[in-house]
C-alpha cells in the first residue's frame, strides 16, 4: 500500500530547506508526501486526520522541537491517530532521549542519508502503539 | 464491517478522515462506505477548479473558501497532484497554498495522488467526492492537476467548472485550438497584476460569444488571488450557476448521468476482474495468450473466443 506522508516545518522555523529536500526523496522513494508548510501541533494533527496520514514528519531547526514535538504525539494519540512520528533538523544529542521518550520515534540530523529514514519508515510504518 | 452507517451519523473529521482512507486505498471496505455513502449522497454543490500548471488555482481556493466558510457553510476540498510515473510517489503541494484554512472546523481538506490516472484527476476521486458529500459536505472543491489540453475528468463529477487562465496563455492561437478551453462554466484570468490581463479577458469572451451554452453565457472574470482581488464576484457567478442549474433542471440530469456513469464505470471494472480471474485459471487460454505475445496468433479471434466461453460459463445470454 501507498504511504502517506504529512511534512510539516514545526512551528515559525524559517529553515525550509530540510524539510524540501526530504519530502522529495521520500516522493522519490514511492511515497506520497504532503507538505504543509509551517504549522503548529494543532494544525499538523488535524492536516494528519483529513489526510489519512500514516507519517508525521517535522522538520525543526529553530530550537523549539522539545516545546512543540511532544505536542504532535499528544494531541494525534488523544484523537486517536495512530501515525509513526518522526522528527529531523538540527537538534541537540542530550534532546534525543526526551524526544523518543514522548513518543516521537526517530531524530534525523544534518546529513542524513535518505536511504536510513525511508528505511526506518518502512519498517516502522503502521506499527505504532497508541 | 456493518458499522458503515453508524459511521455517518456521527460526524466526526476524525472519523470521516479514516472513511476516506480506506476509499482512497480501494481496501475491501471501502466497498460497504462506498455503498452506504451512496444512499445519503446528492446535495452538495460540487465545483472543479481546472486550469494550467502554476496558474494559482490552489491560492484561488484558499482565498475563495476563506471568505465562504465565514457564513458557516461545510467545505470539502479534494486537491489532486500528479504521481511521478517513474517512482509512483508524489509531492502534495495544493495544501501549503490552503494554510489560511487550517483551523476552521467547517473546512476539510484531502489531497489525492493521481496513481497513474490520465485525465487530471485521482482514480478515487469521484469516491472520495461521494463520502464527502454523503457526510454532509454543502460544498465541495476539487482542484485538478494543472492541465494541459485534454484532462477532462472533471466534467463527469462537477457540476460547475471554473478555469483559472493567466495572462498571455488566453493568446487568440492558443484560444481557438485548446479544447479545454471550452468546458468551462465560468473563466477567471487570474493573476490580473501582470500584463496583459485586460487582452485576455478580450479573447475569452470572444471565443464564450462563439460557444455559449443554452441559457447561460459563461462569465469571463479578473481576479488576483494573491491580493484576494475578485473573489465576492467569483463567489457570485458560482452560486449564480448553481441557481441556473436547479432551476433549468440540470442539477437532477447531472445526477442521473453520474449514477449511471458510475455504473458502467463498475461494471467494466467487475468484468475485468472476472475476465482477469477466468484466464488465470485456464491453462488452455494462457498458451493462446502465449501464441498471441508471439505473434502466432491474431488478438481479435482470442479476445472473441474468451467472452464467449466466459458467457457460456454464466449461462449464456
Ligand atoms: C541555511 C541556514 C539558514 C538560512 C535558511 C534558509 C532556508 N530558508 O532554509 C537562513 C540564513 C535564513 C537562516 C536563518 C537563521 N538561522 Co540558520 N542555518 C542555516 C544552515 C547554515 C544550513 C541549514 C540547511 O539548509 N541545511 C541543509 C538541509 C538540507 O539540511 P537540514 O535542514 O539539516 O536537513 C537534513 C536533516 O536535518 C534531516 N531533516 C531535516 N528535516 C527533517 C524532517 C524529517 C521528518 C526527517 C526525517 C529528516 C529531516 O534530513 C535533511 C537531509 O539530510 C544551518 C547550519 C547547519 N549546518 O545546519 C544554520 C542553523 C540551522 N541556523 C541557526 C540559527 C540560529 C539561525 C537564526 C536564528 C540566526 C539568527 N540569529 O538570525 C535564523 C533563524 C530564524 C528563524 N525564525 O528560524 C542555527 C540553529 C541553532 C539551533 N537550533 O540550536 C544553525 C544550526 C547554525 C548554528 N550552528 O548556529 N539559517
Ligand atoms: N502575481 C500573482 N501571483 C499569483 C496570483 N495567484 C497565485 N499566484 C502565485 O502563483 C504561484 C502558483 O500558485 P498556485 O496557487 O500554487 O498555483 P496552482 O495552479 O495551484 O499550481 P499547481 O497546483 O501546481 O498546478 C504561487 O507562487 C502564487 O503565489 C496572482 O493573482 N498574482
Ligand atoms: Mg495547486
Amino acid at each position: 500500500m501507498q504511504i502517506k506522508v504529512v511534512m510539516a516545518k514545526l512551528g515559525l522555523d524559517i529553515h525550509w530547506r530540510g524539510a524540501l529536500v526530504v519530502s522529495r526523496m521520500l516522493r522519490d522513494e514511492g511515497m506520497e508526501v504532503v507538505y504543509l508548510g509551517n504549522q503548529f501541533p494543532e494544525q499538523i494533527v488535524e492536516a494528519a486526520i483529513q489526510e489519512g496520514a500514516d507519517v508525521i514528519g517535522l522538520s525543526t531547526l529553530g530550537g523549539n522541537h522539545l516545546t512543540l514535538g511532544p505536542k504532535v504525539v499528544k494531541l494525534a494519540r488523544e484523537k486517536g491517530v495512530d501515525a509513526l512520528v518522526i522528527m529531523g533538523g538540527v537538534i541537540p544529542e542530550d534532546d534525543i532521549p526526551l524526544l523518543k521518550e514522548a513518543g516521537i520515534a526517530e531524530v534525523f540530523g544534518p546529513e542524513t542519508k535518505v536511504e536510513s529514514i525511508a528505511t526506518f519508515i518502512r519498517e516502522h510504518v503502521g506499527k505504532t502503539i497508541g | 464491517m456493518n458499522e458503515a452507517s453508524s459511521y455517518f451519523e456521527k460526524k466526526s473529521d476524525v472519523i470521516l478522515g479514516k472513511l476516506l482512507k480506506e476509499v482512497e486505498n480501494q481496501t475491501a471496505n471501502s466497498i460497504e462506505i462506498l455503498r452506504e455513502s451512496s444512499a445519503r449522497k446528492g446535495t452538495a454543490h460540487i465545483v472543479g477548479i481546472t486550469g494550467p500548471p502554476g496558474s494559482g488555482k490552489s491560492t484561488l481556493v484558499n482565498k475563495l473558501c476563506k471568505t465562504l466558510a465565514k457564513s458557516g457553510i461545510e467545505i470539502g476540498i479534494v486537491a489532486v497532484d500528479p504521481t511521478s510515473p517513474f517512482t509512483k510517489g508524489a509531492l502534495l503541494g495544493d495544501r501549503t497554498r490552503m494554510q489560511e484554512l487550517s483551523g476552521l472546523s467547517n473546512v476539510f481538506i484531502k489531497s489525492l495522488a493521481t496513481r497513474g490516472n490520465l485525465g487530471g484527476l485521482a482514480p478515487t476521486t469521484a469516491d472520495i467526492v461521494q463520502v464527502l458529500d454523503a457526510y454532509g459536505k454543502e460544498l465541495i472543491i476539487i482542484e485538478t492537476v494543472g492541465v494541459g489540453q485534454i484532462e477532462f475528468d472533471v466534467l463527469e463529477i462537477a457540476d460547475t467548472v471554473v478555469l483559472v487562465n493567466v495572462p498571455g496563455l488566453g493568446d487568440s492561437l492558443q484560444t481557438l485550438k485548446a479544447g479545454i478551453m471550452e468546458i468551462a462554466d465560468i473563466y477567471v484570468v487570474n493573476q490580473a497584476d501582470r500584463p496583459g490581463a485586460d487582452e485576455s479577458v478580450r479573447d475569452l469572451k470572444m471565443m464564450v460569444r462563439e460557444k455559449l451554452q443554452e441559457n447561460w453565457e459563461q462569465p469571463v472574470l479578473k481576479t488576483i488571488a494573491t491580493n484576494n482581488e475578485g473573489m465576492i464576484e467569483l463567489i457570485d457567478q458560482i452560486q449564480r450557476h448553481k441557481e441556473f442549474l436547479l432551476h433549468s433542471n440540470r442539477w437532477d440530469e447531472k445526477r442521473k448521468t453520474r449514477n449511471l456513469t458510475r455504473l458502467n464505470h463498475l461494471m467494466i471494472q467487475s468484468l475485468n476482474n472476472e475476465v482477469d480471474s477466468y484466464i488465470r485459471r485456464k491453462q488452455g487460454i494462457q498458451i493462446k495468450i502465449q501464441q498471441v505475445k508471439e505473434g502466432k496468433l491474431d488478438p481479435y479471434t482470442l479476445s472473441d473466443h474468451i467472452v464467449e466461453q466466459l458467457i457460456k460459463k454464466h449461462g449464456g445470454m
